[in-house]
């Protein structure tokens, strides 16, 4: 209870930060050329300034921004994140549709980038200075400065175009209807070089924080005692040490998830996975203003709620969190 | 001098500094190499590399030549790369110092805004900033910069937390300096090897966040830049994959070489960390 208590107190106090992002978006927004109007009249294929006046009267676009602030403020209170004009639906539904494939790359990425992370970053600390370390060292190095964009692609050239093995893009066959199971083995399919190329950055950083938190808990006196009662490696490491060592990587798990999304962008639009990336880039493109904003405030609300997670894991692995 | 001996033992950050260098002296030489448009028709398009001495890295899909494009590519990274850093490192050194030096609301309210900076993920915030303010080269390298902030001054603010109570604080408050004085004068220059070397990793991340821009294409479409080869080597990738694979080395090289020296400068810089 104490835990929650304090992961509540912390997820109350990112409220104001919240605000904060959306009266700066909102404000920054009104600098854009352009307003829904003019994005609704140039689908429409034009149409006299009388009608544009009448739009912009619906649309409560004539009133002062902060008037505009204030209502679109009281909107969202409400759940209510207006419309798209683009997609001619409320943008809520439109964000709401896009969501799942998000969630499912953004779910396998970091579990791929926290599993591998982990395990490399152990086998990297136990030969620490010999081959394998410095083999998973430099792997990692040359990770982190893969631009995730080009190794999908080289990926897709590879596995797809050459090879076959995988689909190069899409969230799922839409040629054949598959239900069940095998529904399920196809989206996976699909998901596999998404997922290797969101991931790619992250394992980097996750083996590289594994290996150097491991290398510092393995020094502690504790660990000195858990040897010295005649316990094996093996079980000083999982049993002793794993559970301390892991603390700075569940950090950073809600460190990077704003990260994890940004990249998301990218990715969707290399396998053109219908998504919530893909959709903050056609919003640009398309001058959807108003779903790049309700965008901007379900990714932050997806950033608050990884970090109240991780509020809950971390009390979870270290009890002494709760106990200050 | 302990330092840079200690820097020249490490062999990768040598690696790394050799490769900066060969980034470098491509960026300078890419006039004289190079003296026509690298946006400009050069010959028949889709030539594979090595199969025309014309053109030693072949012709994109509009008969550019790729060489000539990575040339000024490297100027464009590395012209992105320092100024955007340069931006972020500025105003998180600004945010970081204030904030740190200060505490109470003013604290606060920094640190809430860097808050709200680093909850919203920093490629969306730039999508927003390009589509506000369109994409020119130079509103691409700001909108980078301002996306890259929040790290930097967090990295001041924990410095300046340390040394603000320190002695030599204390004796020039003693002696009358006032506080601007003894933020930029006394602490600041203090507080400031652990935020340049980490300018490294601001650097390869803003060269990594401008080439994925370019390749969605939402940076300036009117400069020869590796994300933009990349982007336009995407329509023919099927069978002339060596359009976009050729850049992506580049653009990896780039951000290797960076990455390397700013690990280097930290191993040497504070040897007693070294191996973490």
């Amino acid at each position: 209870m104490r835990i929650l208590g304090l992961a509540g107190r912390r997820l109350a106090a990112s409220i104001p930060t919240l605000i904060l992002i959306l009266i700066g978006v909102f404000l920054l927004l009104q600098f854009a050329p352009g307003d829904t109007v003019d994005a609704m009249m140039a689908q429409m294929g034009g149409g006299d300034a009388a009608t544009a006046r009448e739009l912009r009267k619906f649309y409560g676009l004539d009133l002062s921004i902060p008037t505009q602030l204030g209502n679109y403020l009281w909107r969202l209170v409400r759940l209510d994140l207006g419309f798209s004009s683009i997609y001619g639906k409320p943008v809520a539904s439109v964000i709401l549709e896009r969501l799942p494939p998000t969630i499912l790359l953004m779910t396998a990425s970091l579990s791929f980038a926290f599993f591998f992370g982990l395990v490399f970053g152990v086998i990297a600390a136990r030969g620490v200075n010999r081959w394998p370390d410095t083999l998973i060292s430099t792997l990692g190095l040359i990770f982190y400065a893969t631009p995730s964009f080009w190794f999908g692609l080289m990926a897709i050239v590879v596995f797809s175009v050459y090879l076959q093995w995988l689909p190069p893009g899409g969230f799922e066959d839409i040629g054949t209807v598959r239900t069940g199971i095998w529904r399920v083995f196809d989206i996976a399919s699909h998901l596999v070089l998404p997922t290797l190329t969101l991931g790619l950055i992250f394992l980097a950083i996750y083996l590289r924080i594994m290996r150097a938190s491991m290398l510092e808990v393995l020094n502690l006196d504790y660990v000195r005692t858990a040897r010295a009662k005649g316990l094996d490696e093996t079980r000083v490491v999982t049993r002793h040490v794993l559970r301390n060592a892991l603390l700075p990587m569940v950090t950073l798990i809600g460190l990077q998830a704003g990260t994890m999304l940004g990249g998301s962008v990218v990715v969707e639009s290399v396998f053109s996975l219908p998504g919530l990336g893909r959709l903050a880039y056609e919003s640009v493109v398309q001058r959807d203003l108003n779903t790049l904003l309700g965008i901007v405030f379900v990714s932050a609300l997806l950033v608050i709620s990884v970090n109240f997670v991780v509020d809950l894991i971390y009390a979870r692995l270290d009890p002494r969190i709760t106990a200050g | 001098m302990d330092a840079v001996k200690r820097y020249f033992r490490s062999p990768a950050a040598v690696a790394g500094l050799i490769l900066l260098v060969i980034v470098i002296a491509m960026a300078i030489s890419a006039g004289f190499l190079y003296p026509r448009d690298p946006l400009a028709l050069a010959g028949r398009p889709l030539i594979w590399p090595f199969s025309n001495p014309r053109f030693l890295l072949g012709t994109d899909n509009s008969g550019r030549d790729i060489a000539a494009q990575i040339f000024y590519g490297a100027r464009i990274s590395l012209l992105i790369g320092g100024v955007a850093t340069a931006i972020a490192i500025l105003i998180g050194i600004l945010v970081g110092a204030f904030a740190g030096y200060y505490g109470g609301w003013v604290d606060n309210v920094l640190m809430r805004i860097t808050e709200a900076f680093q909850t919203l993920p920093n490629f969306v915030l730039l999508l927003v900033l390009v589509a506000v303010f369109g994409s020119t080269l130079t509103t691409v390298t700001i909108a980078v910069g301002v996306v890259s902030w929040p790290a930097p001054a967090r990295l001041t603010r924990a410095e300046f937390l340390s040394l603000r109570n320190r002695e030599f604080v204390q004796a020039g408050r003693t002696l009358g300096m006032k506080n601007i004085q003894l933020i930029f004068g006394e602490i600041l220059p203090n507080a400031l090897p652990p935020v340049i070397v980490y300018a490294s990793v601001v650097m390869a991340v803003a060269i990594l966040l401008e080439s994925a821009l370019a390749f969605l294409r939402l940076s300036d479409p009117n400069v020869a830049s590796w994300g933009n080869l990349i982007g336009l080597g995407r329509d023919v990738l099927r069978v002339q994959w060596y359009v976009s694979a050729i850049p992506g080395i580049a653009i990896l090289v780039t951000v290797l070489a960076v990455s390397l020296v700013g690990q280097g400068l930290n191993d040497a810089l504070n040897p007693r960390l070294k191996g973490r």
